[in-house]
């Protein structure tokens, strides 16, 4: 995926599909992401989030319960989101045992538009380790001053 | 800094291939384009792009010395964009720390038979 900005992970001590609630539902998405969440969980449906005086819209892309979890946000208003004016936040799930899940959130956006897609996979192949080994050097090397 | 400058810092360094070059400027401080060329997998053209979005986004500038154009990171300026990725990503530890907690307390409950759940939304069934 060219353009990775954010990828984290958690592991948490429940079944996928109890995470599953959790991540989707608009009562619950209130309580660990926008203040007010107005949502259907539906692939292309249209939202809003609010965050204290600030919203914006959102949109539904992948809904594959209870693995797969996708929305675009941070596009501008009025426009329909798409690679390059917005942020795509995905989620996966992988159940390990019955009753332990890993959480995986990726959010990406602004993709190469004018790279051919094999260039952007060699590249973004080459720099698998992405943001926080890119983020650890630099803080290394910012930390011992200016190079040069 | 302006929605735009944001912006514009924002997409300078998503790109795997810039952060390439960020790299490379980084640990060796000022260097020709024709140097960074013969570093990456890429093309002379490319590089030259890549530096000019880097230099419009304030990551990179460049001075002349003889005859050649040599090319240095702003360390401010790269600082700021570090900082503001590290937030973003302590943004999400934060949230994901949050789904953690509700959700294993939902199977908690669930467990002790307290609660019973909807079922799972948008689900085929």
């Amino acid at each position: 995926m060219a353009g990775l900005v954010i990828e984290r992970e958690i592991l948490i001590e429940a079944p996928a599909e109890v995470v599953w609630r959790t991540i989707t539902e608009p009562d619950q998405m209130s309580q660990w992401f926008a203040d007010r969440v107005d949502l259907v969980v539906e692939p292309g449906a249209h939202g809003y989030m609010q965050f204290g005086d600030q919203g914006g819209p959102v949109v539904v892309e992948t809904v594959d319960p209870p693995t797969r979890f996708s929305f675009r946000w941070n596009h501008p208003r009025g426009e329909e989101p798409v690679a390059g004016n917005s942020m795509l936040v995905e989620f996966t799930l992988t159940p390990e045992g019955s009753e332990r899940t890993r959480l995986r959130v990726t959010e990406s956006g602004h993709e190469l538009l004018d790279w051919p897609d094999a260039e952007k996979q060699r590249y973004a192949d080459e720099h698998r380790g992405g943001w926080a080994e890119f983020l650890d050097r630099l803080a290394r090397v910012l930390a011992k001053g200016q190079p040069g | 800094m302006t929605a735009q400058a944001d912006d514009q810092l924002w997409s300078a360094i998503a790109d795997p291939s810039r952060r390439r070059v960020l790299d490379l400027l980084v640990s060796n401080g000022d260097v020709s384009a024709s140097w960074l060329a013969g570093h990456v997998p890429f093309s002379r053209q490319a590089v030259a792009k890549h530096l000019a979005v880097l230099e419009q986004a304030g990551l990179v500038s460049r001075r002349r010395q003889g005859r050649e154009v040599l090319y240095q990171v702003e360390a401010g300026r790269l600082d700021q964009a570090t900082r503001a990725m590290a937030d973003l990503a302590a943004q999400w530890d934060r949230r994901l720390a949050t789904i953690k907690r509700l959700a294993e307390a939902a199977h908690a409950q669930a467990k002790k038979g307290e609660g019973s759940h909807a079922p799972i939304q948008g689900g085929t069934s």
